[in-house]
């Protein structure tokens, strides 16, 4: 296989990473006013993420700089066209990781409140535009003969791309749900499984829309293959929350968080950009992609240390595998 | 007002925003791992205190760097991207291998440490604080040997094709000697900074709270806070010595500019203060120190250091006509001022020590205040020392290859980058007003009353007792 492939699979695999850890922080971030009804229940949610979150955000400053290794272009192109969107990612990913941290620094009520509202707003922004971003990748934006996005804002609010991102929105939190049941005990345990169940059904409904619309417009035979899988991964995954089986549950929105990420990317290969103007605008692995020499390197290192960051996040999840209640929170 | 200056306003800001939080978090870690470590030999509780008090201040600071790093991973892509098509090749792989190798260890480890005190034996948890402090170390590495090749470009060539910088040794670009030695001057820096803070908090309480139980820890960590100080400030000194003779070296013109030298001297001198006109072409008064610019660059009093007005014009001839010649006024004053607010900090730290001699314990409200104002001391040299690299090496982006209004993004308006700019500029105004305050209300909490930690292996018997810390 070409190095150029590889890294197009290696970024794919990335962001699946990102997709499935930060997944369900934004889910419980998201459903923190929903599922929090006092102070400390709320502080039992956030614990469930408190010692991982900020790892697992590392898994997006790696897929940005990994795309800005191996597809210099790709990197320019998406984050100078997508600017704005953009922008209120970046603004909701720094008011939500300062509120982590300060949220319990002052005792006064409208202090956390404030935070609260920082979480909340801070996942939910970037769950629904990573939603619409990579639909509008996979659709096609306007690119002109220099690979330079000459679309506007507008042109990226299109209702694939909005179905898009109220799927990944409802993936999230179904998928921070069933999380949720599965790291606490007591009376918040049921209630995240009973939502779990019905935002399941929710993102049922939603991601076969979305799927069925992605392959309409880039058909593929192994996108539909990894388009099922992904709706049976969510279908098996409700099933069991329902049935109160969190761990399972919790592999099954996994799995179809993976899967889905993959319907994309298979849907996109061998482009990473589409162009809607003109052929020459877009952007594949071959013409984005940066020299052998490059690639060489860094798949050296990327085949090196991946395994070790695996092996210690692992090693965390472990260590924090202990269920968490309102007990356990100290005054 | 064009894109173009938005453009480099945000980017200025920004980064040099993020690197306010940076020194700490590079600095802090490793004192308060040597603390812990302290309290790991000798089960002398004053360490666990102190590790717990300077590690709640340090986490405060870590959050910011955090997230205000995120802002520059994606920054070169929305605001630079014809800089990020013409360097990706090169400058990606060190940014990559950054979040890779540093950025997953600092975070996921500071995890484990923030919330491991009743989770994991003690030996472990200690090595959890050094995991973290060593990937903030390496992320410095990497990040600072992609800035030099920006300000010393190596190990590549330009393929004549595509017009882009196509990387042919990367081993080169990893120890490029502007990033040898910039690396070193950089962490000095950060230690500059965590020392003073370490003095600022330790000497407010032990001259406003006379009568605390907790005075003779608060003299240790005045005293080590203080020597800490000083290490970094000859560090720094030294480091900046070798700096400034690479600089004059690949950048003569950075050198000419940092001291608004016009015509080319042997020998030169260094001057200490100058009242100019504000172009600096025409002096009024001005103190000097014969000999000593020509030490600083070459190494000998004597030595030839180039001037603005040759280099310019050898420029022009080489890369065609246009102006070389850096904002003389910011080159000159931010090299002073980075030399001078790093130093004072030093006098102070020689103060406090010289005030504890022989068992005393300081009351001057002198020394209180100067005391007060030590970490911004630090904070400002390193920020005039960014200012100085930066400003210095324009109007290049990447120094002799592509000029700085050439890297920015052509398809993004006036109105996009505006509304960043605008954006960035009051989120980071209001959260620094919310930190600065958490850090002064903490730090005059003074040290808490430890209980030791849990013992980890009891953890089964009582699954209900609350965690030792929690969000
Ligand atoms: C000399 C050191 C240094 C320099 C020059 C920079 N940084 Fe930085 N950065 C760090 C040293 C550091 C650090 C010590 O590792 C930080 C600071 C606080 C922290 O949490 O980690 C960090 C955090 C940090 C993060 C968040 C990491 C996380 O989530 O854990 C990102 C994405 C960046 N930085 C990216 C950048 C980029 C793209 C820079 C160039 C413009 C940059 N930094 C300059
Ligand atoms: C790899 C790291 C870095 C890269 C690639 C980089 C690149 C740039 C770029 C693209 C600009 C804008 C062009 C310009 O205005 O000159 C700039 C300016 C600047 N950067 Fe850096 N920089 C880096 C690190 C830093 C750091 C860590 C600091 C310190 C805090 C810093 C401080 C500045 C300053 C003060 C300016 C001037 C802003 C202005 O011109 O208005 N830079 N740099
Ligand atoms: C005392 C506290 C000081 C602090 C906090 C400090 C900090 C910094 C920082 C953050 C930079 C930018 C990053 C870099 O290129 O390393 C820098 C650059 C530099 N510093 Fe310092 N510095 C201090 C003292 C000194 C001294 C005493 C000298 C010289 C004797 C010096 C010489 C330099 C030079 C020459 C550069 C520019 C390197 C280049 O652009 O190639 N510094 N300083």
């Amino acid at each position: 296989m070409e190095l150029a492939t590889v890294w197009f699979l290696l970024i794919a695999v990335l962001f699946t990473g990102y997709f499935i850890l930060e997944g369900f922080d934004f889910g419980v971030g998201m459903l923190l006013p929903v599922l929090g009804r006092d102070d400390r229940e709320r502080r039992v949610l956030i614990n469930t993420i408190g010692p991982v979150w900020d790892g697992n955000e590392v898994w997006l400053l790696t897929a940005g700089g990994a795309m800005f290794a191996a597809f210099p272009e790709w990197y320019a192109t998406l984050f100078s066209g997508f600017y704005l969107p953009l922008l209120l990612i970046l603004i909701a990913l720094i008011l939500r990781g300062v509120a982590f941290e300060y949220r319990h620094k002052r005792p006064e009520v409208a202090w956390k409140r404030r935070w609260d509202a920082a979480i909340t707003f801070g996942s939910l922004v970037p769950a629904l535009l990573w939603g619409v971003a990579f639909a509008n990748i996979v659709r096609g934006v306007p690119l002109d003969a220099n690979h330079e996005y000459v679309g506007g804002l507008f042109n990226l609010l299109n209702p694939y791309a909005l179905l898009g991102g109220l799927t990944t929105t409802a993936l999230f939190v179904t998928h921070g749900a069933v999380f949720i049941a599965l790291k606490t005990v007591g009376d918040i345990r049921h209630r995240a499984r009973n939502l779990a169940t019905r935002a399941g059904i929710v993102t049922i409904v939603l991601a076969g829309a979305f799927l069925t619309w992605t392959l309409l417009i880039r058909n593929s035979p192994a996108a539909i293959v990894l388009a099922v899988a992904a709706a049976l991964a969510l279908a098996g995954g409700v099933v069991a929350a329902h049935a109160g089986r969190e761990g399972w549950a919790f592999t099954g929105t996994a799995l179809a968080t993976a899967f889905a990420v993959a319907t994309l990317f298979t849907a996109l290969f061998p482009n990473v950009m589409p162009s809607t103007l003109e052929a020459a605008g877009t952007l594949t692995v071959d013409n984005a992609a940066s020299t052998p020499y490059t690639l060489k390197i860094m798949t050296w290192v990327a085949v090196i240390f991946t395994p070790i960051v695996l092996a210690y996040q692992g090693w965390t999840y472990w260590v924090f595998r202990k269920r968490i209640g309102v007990t356990h929170i100290p005054d | 007002m064009d894109a173009l200056d938005v453009a480099r306003w945000q980017f200025g800001v920004t980064t040099v925003y993020h690197f306010l939080f940076v020194p700490l978090t590079i600095g802090l870690s490793v004192l308060v791992a040597i603390l812990q470590t302290m309290w790991h030999r000798t089960g002398n509780e004053r360490y666990l205190k102190l590790t717990k008090f300077y590690g709640k201040l340090f986490l405060i600071n870590f959050a910011m760097g955090v997230v205000t790093g995120i802002v520059q991973e994606f920054q070169f892509g929305m605001n630079w991207s014809d800089y990020s098509r013409f360097v990706g090749d090169i400058f990606g792989a060190p940014l990559a291998i950054e979040a890779l190798v540093a950025f997953f260890l600092e975070s996921t480890f500071l995890g484990l440490w923030i919330f491991g005190w009743d989770r994991l034996p003690k030996r472990i948890h200690l090595a959890t604080i050094w995991a973290a402090a060593i990937g903030s170390t390496f992320s410095a590495y990497f990040i600072l040997a992609a800035n030099s090749w920006m300000q010393n470009p190596v190990g590549y060539h330009i393929n004549p094709e595509t017009g882009r910088a196509e990387l042919t040794d990367f081993v080169a670009v990893l120890t490029n000697k502007v990033a040898l030695i910039t690396f070193p001057h950089t962490i000095f820096g950060a230690f500059l900074v965590a020392g003073s803070l370490m003095v600022t908090v330790a000497l407010w309480h032990l001259i406003r709270r006379k009568d605390s139980p907790d005075t003779s820890t608060y003299r240790f960590a005045a005293k080590f806070g203080s020597w800490v100080t000083l290490l970094a400030s000859a560090g720094v000194l030294l480091t900046g010595d070798i700096q400034g003779k690479i600089m004059t070296e690949v950048q003569p013109m950075k050198m000419a500019a940092a001291e608004g030298l016009y015509e080319t001297e042997s020998p030169a001198a260094f001057s200490v203060l100058t009242v100019g006109s504000l172009d600096g072409t025409r002096e009024i008064y001005s103190l000097k120190i014969p000999g000593l610019l020509s030490f600083l660059g070459t190494g000998s009093f004597d030595g030839e250091v180039k001037g603005i007005n040759d280099l310019q014009a050898q420029y022009a001839a080489q890369y065609g006509p246009g102006s070389y010649t850096p904002i003389i006024p910011v080159t000159y004053w931010s090299f002073r001022f980075m030399i001078g607010f790093g130093l004072a900090a030093a006098a102070i730290a020689l103060v406090v020590l010289w005030t504890h001699r022989r068992g005393r314990t300081p009351t001057s409200r002198w020394l209180l205040r100067a005391g007060l104002i030590m970490p911004l001391l630090p904070l400002a040299a390193n920020s005039f020392g960014w200012i100085f690299t930066e400003m210095g090496r324009q109007p290049w982006i990447v120094f002799g290859e592509m000029l700085t209004r050439d890297g920015v993004s052509r398809t993004v308006s006036l109105t996009e980058v505006l509304t960043s700019f605008t954006a960035f500029t009051l989120v980071y105004a209001a959260l620094a007003i919310i930190e600065v305050r958490l850090l002064i209300r903490y730090a005059k909490n003074g040290l808490p009353e430890t209980t030791p930690p849990p013992d980890p292996d009891r953890t089964d018997d009582d699954a209900d007792r609350p965690l030792a810390f929690a969000y």
